[in-house]
């Protein structure tokens, strides 16, 4: 079971509260987790990534145990503490105000 | 009793206004999709209980919303706006070619008679169609893919396609303004498409009398005479009585004729109004003094419209899709501005009151008249 935290906006788009539950299929990568997560809640399609190139949204950043994951390689494995559910996989909307 | 449904969108979220007919009591909902840039809401003609809004943000882009039962709830309906085929490149600011990009969905445009069928005006300019409640869009490629569509270039608020008009009359006839491309006119239900500007002329472009590259801030047209459009452009106001043809300058004694939002008058086609701004620099009204500006002759002649609507210190603007009419017997006129104010007219302008007063800066109002 992974864990992920959602920006307010989006949980509020998703109509969830707190962090969401996810079971992945295979190896956890930030793209399976990614795939699983728009599975659940298609609504959330093209707001983290684009819709057919998958590219992460300029605005939106991956962050995992301390670490910046928005630049690493989709297809890694993540941190064993994120695939085991001890910590969660944080999609995050960059500081800026508004 | 009759009643009007007012749909605002702002910086932060949606709201709607609501009253009978009197149009002095409202209850006011919202904000709904909370912290969201809503450009647009619109109802259906069709079917008023259904209506489209626009909700993105620069974080996580473009959602579509879409109620069944008038505003009450909403759900999430399809956001995936893909160029038809390799969408090429358009003119940037400094006229180096810039790729199409999708950004935000500026206006909706229900069908006439399919609550279904919905037309979105896009940024970077395009129009796309959905026939299925919006779960999925296609592009019509005629529009941007006009001879010109590679010339086409950005208006300070970027390029952006906000202006749909459907001929309820001339059924496949519809109008589409682009900042800064122009207008244009499709007689086929959208497939082709061609400019529409003769008679514009517009400084800041290397030729002023030029087929597009227009800055149109906004078209309006009464559904009982559709070959007569009123147009604010950048600077000056302007009338085509052919169907967009050609056009003529009916600025006539406004203070100023600058501006964004221009609308008709439910039941009277040659009452019209423009919300004068004192600059393309200087976005707010002339003095401080907001007016609406009302011509009961098809242009030319303007009277300021004032009870009501504060007269110093006003520093607020009023974009383009944010002026609307009802069409109860008197008609109401409603704007909104970029100081959070919505105000109504129920005696077709001679006297404003706000219906609220502090919501975030107002985007776009539309109107729907209940039975």
């Amino acid at each position: 079971m992974i864990r992920v935290v959602l920006p307010a906006h989006l949980r509020r788009l998703a109509s969830v509260d707190g962090e969401v539950k996810l079971e992945v299929v295979g190896a956890a990568t930030q793209r399976s987790v990614l795939d699983a997560l728009e599975t659940a809640y298609p609504m959330l399609r093209g707001t983290i990534r684009d819709h057919d190139t998958k590219r992460r949204r300029a605005f939106i950043r991956f962050f995992a145990c301390e670490e910046d994951l928005s630049h690493e390689d989709l297809d890694a494995a993540l941190p064993a503490a994120v695939a085991a559910g001890a910590e969660p996989y944080l999609i995050v909307g960059a500081m800026a105000g508004g | 009793m009759a009643g009007v449904r007012v749909l605002v969108g702002t910086r932060k979220g949606a709201f709607v206004l609501s009253s009978d007919g009197t149009r002095r009591s409202w209850e006011v909902s919202g904000p709904h999709f909370a912290g969201w840039e809503i450009y647009h809401l619109k109802g259906s003609p069709a079917d008023p209980d259904r209506l489209y809004a626009s909700q993105s943000s620069s974080w996580s882009g473009q959602v579509v919303q879409r109620s069944d039962d008038g505003g009450a709830s909403w759900r999430p309906v399809g956001n995936k706006f893909s160029y038809a085929g390799t969408p090429g490149t358009h003119q940037w600011y400094d006229g180096t070619p810039h790729p199409w990009e999708f950004a935000r969905v500026w206006h909706f445009e229900p069908s006439l008679d399919d609550p279904d069928t919905v037309y979105a005006g896009v940024e970077d300019a395009g129009l796309f169609r959905s026939v299925d409640g919006g779960d999925t869009w296609v592009e019509l490629p005629g529009l941007r893919g006009h001879d010109t569509g590679s010339s086409w270039q950005p208006g300070a608020g970027g390029m952006c396609l906000h202006t749909i008009i459907l001929d309820p009359v001339n059924r496949g006839r519809m109008f589409a303004a682009i900042s800064a491309a122009g207008a244009f006119r499709s007689d086929d239900a959208g497939e082709t498409w061609r400019p529409v500007n003769r008679g514009l002329h517009s400084e800041g472009i290397p030729d002023s009398d030029a087929e597009v590259g227009h800055c149109v801030h906004r078209i309006a047209m009464h559904p009982s005479r559709p070959s007569v459009l009123y147009m604010q452009k950048h600077w000056d106001v302007m009338r085509s009585d052919d169907a967009g043809e050609s056009w003529h300058e009916i600025s006539g004694d406004l203070p100023t004729d600058f501006g964004f939002p221009i609308d008709v008058h439910a039941h009277e086609p040659e009452t019209v109004y423009v919300v004068p701004i004192t600059s393309d620099s200087l976005h707010y009204p002339p003095d401080g003094r907001l007016r609406v500006y009302r011509s009961r002759t098809g242009g030319d002649e303007w009277e300021p419209l004032t009870r009501g609507l504060p007269q110093q210190h006003c520093y607020v603007n009023v974009y383009r899709d944010a002026m609307a009419v009802d069409s109860l017997d008197e008609c109401g006129v409603y704007f909104g501005t970029t100081g959070g104010q919505v105000y109504v007219s129920a005696d077709a302008g001679d006297r404003w009151a706000p219906i609220v007063r502090d919501l975030p800066a107002v985007l776009s109002v539309e109107v729907q008249t209940l039975p």
